[in-house]
Order: C-alpha cells, then sequence, then structure tokens
C-alpha cells in the first residue's frame, strides 16, 4: 500500500511527525517522520544500537519523545490505543522454564479485554483454541509452552497477541532465535493475516534479507530513518554504508533469486 | 505416641501448630510469584528492612508488629519506586535500604532503655512467642494476602511471565509491582515470630524453587509450593520442640533439604 496524497484518520495507524528521543543527552533518534498505513506491513531494518528498539518503545507508547508529536490510531498514545496493537517481543531464552501452557500463553492475550477479578472462561478457551488452530498449535495446546522450539513458540505467541483483535502487529526482531525453515512458515503467516484480517504489521529486524522480501516498505534506521520506500530500491551503496558503515558489505536476499532459494537453509 | 499427643496439648504449640500452618499458605504462595519473577533479593531486604521497625516499636513502647507492618511496606515499596526510576540497579537500591534499616534498629535499640522485646526471638523465630493476638494478625494478614492474589492472580501471573509484554496488552503493570512488594512486606513481618526476619527469606525462596524442578504447570507447581511449605513448617516445630532450637532455623534447614531432594530428582528426571 502506497502514501497517499490525502491521508484519513483510518488510513494512517500510526503517525510520528519529528521524534526526537535521548538518553543521558545524547540523541538515540533524530527527527523521525514515520506513518504506517492500514494493511501494510512496514519493515525498519538497521544495526544495533541505531535506534530499532527506542523506535519501536516509542510506537507503543512506552517512551514519550522530548520533541515531536505520536499519533496511534488518530490519539495521542495511551491505554485504549495499546488494546488495538499486538505485541511481539523477541524470541527469549531467559525464562525457559516459565510453568505455563502454551494455551495459559494464548490466555492471557486475553486478559486486558477481560478486566479485574475475572477468570477466562469456556468461551475464551474455545477463542484461544481456535487461534491457535489459525498458527497451525491446536495440537499442542496442553503442552508447557517452555518445550517448544523457538519458531513454534513464535507461532503461539502471534495467537497471543491476536487475542486481543488488534488492528497492528508491532515485531522486534522475529528472525532472533528461529531457524530459517520456521521464518518463512512465520512471513507467510503474517502475509496470511493481513490479506484476510487487513491487520497492519510494524517489524524491526537486523536481517536486512528478510526485511526486504517480506515487508511492503522499509526503512533503513540508524539514528535517523534513512529511507522511506519500496524494498528493492531501498539499499543504495549510500544508504547501505551511512546505516551500516564503510566496511560492511551488505548482501540482500533476493527471494526471487533462484540459487539464492535452493541456498536457503545455509543462511542464518 | 504419648510424647506426640503431649505437644499437641501444650497450649503454645497449638498456637505455633495454626501460626504456622497459615504461614506455610501464605509464603508458598508468595514465593512461587517470588521465584517466577526473580525477586529473591528482594525478599532478603524487605525481611531485613522489618528488624528496623521492630526496633522502632520497642522504642515507643507500642506493637512491633504494627511498627514493623509501616517499616517493611515503606522500604518495599520505596526499593520498587527508585528501582523504576532506571539510574541504579534493584539490587544496588537493596543493598542500601537492606543496611539502612538494619543500622536504624541499632540505632533505635540503642536509644531505648528498656529491653523488653525479644529481639534474638524477632531474629531467628521463637515457638513460645506466639500468643493469641498474634494468631488473630496472622489471620488477617495472611487472608489479606491469600485473598488479594486470588484476585489480581491472571494480572500477577502475566507480568511475572513478560513485563514488556503485559505493559503494552494494557495490564496495570506499575500497580501490580507495587502491589506485590506491598504483600511480600506483609508475609515477612507476619512470618518474624516464628521464622525470624534473618530466615524468612529463606521461605520466601525455597517453596516455589524445590516446586519448580518438579512441575512445569503453575497449579501443580502451587500446590507443590504449599506441600513443601506445610510439611518443612510442621516437621520443623516438633523438631524444634524436642530438640530445643531455634524454630526458625529448623524449618529453614528442613525446607533447603527437600530443595535438594527435589533438585536431584528434577535432574534425574531431564
Amino acid at each position: 500500500m502506497k502514501a497517499k496524497v490525502t491521508d484519513t484518520v483510518d488510513d494512517v495507524l500510526v503517525y510520528l511527525n519529528d521524534v526526537w528521543v535521548a538518553y543521558d543527552g545524547k540523541w538515540v533518534l533524530k527527527s523521525i517522520y514515520f506513518k504506517c498505513y492500514a494493511g501494510e506491513i512496514f519493515g525498519i531494518v538497521g544495526p544495533n544500537g541505531g535506534g530499532k528498539t527506542t523506535l519501536l518503545s516509542v510506537i507503543l507508547g512506552l517512551i514519550r519523545p522530548e520533541k515531536g508529536s505520536v499519533k496511534l490510531f488518530g490519539q495521542t498514545p495511551g491505554k485504549r490505543s495499546r488494546l488495538e496493537i499486538g505485541y511481539l517481543p523477541q524470541v527469549s531464552h531467559a525464562d525457559r522454564t516459565f510453568p505455563v501452557s502454551v494455551l495459559d500463553v494464548v490466555l492471557m492475550g486475553l486478559y486486558s479485554r477481560l478486566g479485574l477479578f475475572k477468570r477466562p472462561d469456556r468461551n475464551n478457551k474455545q477463542v484461544a483454541m481456535d487461534l491457535l488452530s489459525q498458527v497451525n498449535m491446536a495440537d499442542h495446546a496442553k503442552k508447557p509452552f517452555s518445550v517448544l522450539s523457538g519458531g513454534q513458540q513464535q507461532r503461539v505467541n502471534i495467537a497471543r497477541a491476536l487475542a486481543s483483535k488488534p488492528k497492528l502487529l508491532v515485531l522486534d526482531d522475529p528472525s532472533t532465535g528461529v531457524d530459517s525453515v520456521a521464518q518463512e512458515d512465520f512471513y507467510e503467516l503474517l502475509a496470511k493475516f493481513r490479506n484476510e484480517q487487513g491487520i497492519s504489521v510494524i517489524m524491526v529486524s537486523h536481517d536486512i534479507g528478510v526485511i526486504t522480501s517480506h515487508a511492503d516498505r522499509v526503512a533503513c534506521l540508524n539514528i535517523q530513518l534513512h529511507y522511506h520506500g519500496e524494498p528493492d530500491s531501498c539499499f543504495t551503496p549510500e544508504i547501505q554504508q551511512s546505516v551500516f558503515g564503510k566496511d560492511v558489505k551488505v548482501i540482500v536476499h533476493d527471494p526471487k533469486c533462484v540459487t539464492c532459494y535452493h541456498r536457503h537453509e545455509d543462511h542464518d | 505416641m504419648k510424647i506426640m499427643i503431649e505437644i499437641f496439648d501444650l497450649e503454645f504449640m497449638q498456637n505455633a501448630f495454626l501460626a504456622g500452618t497459615m504461614l506455610s499458605l501464605v509464603l508458598a504462595v508468595v514465593s512461587f510469584f517470588v521465584v517466577l519473577r526473580r525477586l529473591s533479593f528482594v525478599g532478603v531486604g524487605i525481611a531485613h528492612s522489618a528488624f528496623g521497625g521492630v526496633a522502632l516499636g520497642s522504642l515507643l513502647g507500642i506493637s512491633p508488629t504494627l511498627t514493623a507492618v509501616g517499616f517493611a511496606v515503606v522500604v518495599a515499596n520505596a526499593i520498587g519506586y527508585i528501582g523504576k526510576q532506571g539510574k541504579l540497579s534493584t539490587d544496588t537500591t537493596i543493598g542500601i535500604f537492606f543496611s539502612l534499616s538494619m543500622a536504624l534498629g541499632v540505632i533505635f535499640i540503642g536509644m531505648s532503655d528498656q529491653y523488653n522485646v525479644d529481639l534474638f526471638g524477632y531474629l531467628f523465630g521463637n515457638i513460645l512467642a506466639i500468643t493469641r493476638q498474634d494468631l488473630i494478625i496472622i489471620a488477617v494478614l495472611g487472608g489479606l494476602v491469600l485473598i488479594s492474589t486470588v484476585l489480581f492472580f491472571k494480572e500477577m501471573l502475566f507480568v511475572a511471565y513478560d513485563q514488556e509484554v503485559a505493559l503494552v496488552s494494557g495490564m496495570p503493570v506499575a500497580f501490580i509491582d507495587h502491589f506485590f512488594l506491598t504483600i511480600l512486606a506483609l508475609s515477612v513481618v507476619i512470618s518474624m515470630k516464628i521464622i525470624g526476619i534473618i530466615l524468612v527469606s529463606a521461605l520466601l525462596v525455597i517453596p516455589g524453587a524445590a516446586a519448580s524442578q518438579l512441575t512445569r504447570r503453575y497449579v501443580s507447581m502451587i500446590t507443590i509450593s504449599i506441600s513443601i511449605a506445610l510439611i518443612s513448617t510442621i516437621g520443623g516445630l516438633i523438631i524444634s520442640y524436642y530438640a530445643d532450637l531455634a524454630s526458625g532455623a529448623i524449618i529453614v534447614t528442613l525446607a533447603s533439604f527437600i530443595f535438594f531432594l527435589a533438585f536431584t530428582v528434577g535432574q534425574l528426571r531431564k
């Protein structure tokens, strides 16, 4: 989906207007202009320390910028706009032993809609099971979450994020900790939810190949947003140099390239 | 057999068993969250801060339990508040409050001319010390901790699972954090007479930690945690009566023994 001349509130889900963020007196985000439209998959790629996670925190409403304005769904970020966002953190291996089942994890996605003092009932469990079926994880519902592979955990997390019926999914480096076959399945799922339910996606990644082959639009972030447009034309040598530095050679992973496709599993 | 009946006939032992049973329920449930949220050291810090409160009560000539409640709740929430400002790590903050409360305790004791409070008992636990009034305090505050935990269970579980995701999905994370620190403080205070300030932090960790070695489901983890706390507390009280040793020390030793057993079983099952 491309930018239109006039935007309506319904079209623009996230709007960052000249956003500046500093940590300890040092700018980590400078003059960020950013729009994410309904129904698009937006990729943000950049080096470590380039401000990817900070930008996500601004979008999620967890950090208030020093300068500039943020609008989520046409409103200032707050508790209500958060209900419209499904958030997927990186697959973490820190808490491999947390004692919850796969179904419990999906049910957590319903908690904020349930409100205080209410427990999930049979209907909620049915909703959670339907979501697990959509991500092909229904057979694993009763298993402990901790025994799943990284790719399976990610599918369950998608089901959890979708449980609150969000308009927007925000993904933090979805290729971390997940093998390449599972990654392909994962991005197919994302495309499916976008196509069938019109859910928008914003994802950040250190992996340029993944972003360029799965996003509708791409931005490269290194304190400033360096590019805003279609993925194919994203990585001019100038942009690569300013984002990743002179000595880094960026190999763009083109899914249409036959040789590359066959060697897909060799890649990290 | 005759001897066993005898200890259940004694009023102070009846009080101790009743208190021990109630405390086991409270500490086991709280330790479930302490272990999942990796807040063991916060438990240690809050427990030690209660000492300042006990000494203040002794100085002012009012109920040490009352002043300890105030002291521990304030310190617990101060640790949480300062930790949230982000400039200091939580263990640094705890390190400061922990020693400050102990120091204040020593100052208060120095200032009071009367030594009518059994400080050793508060530090290491004394089963003879449990009165009917203590039982009422344990029942009321312990009941409050358990009921509110049941009410906020799903929020507490989600925040323990992933604080960031919980926040983004609209959970009241800041409230849950302070709520948890407050019930941690209350659990410490109601345990200090029977288990002791120094040793109660062990029971804020061990039942949950041992249970985590044996199961991957939270309902069974809580059940096992309660069972371990009950076995350690009741068993510890009986041994402590016959061996004439500090109750808290025996209870913690027994609980630790169960932990190593659970750890071994957990390793063997891998």
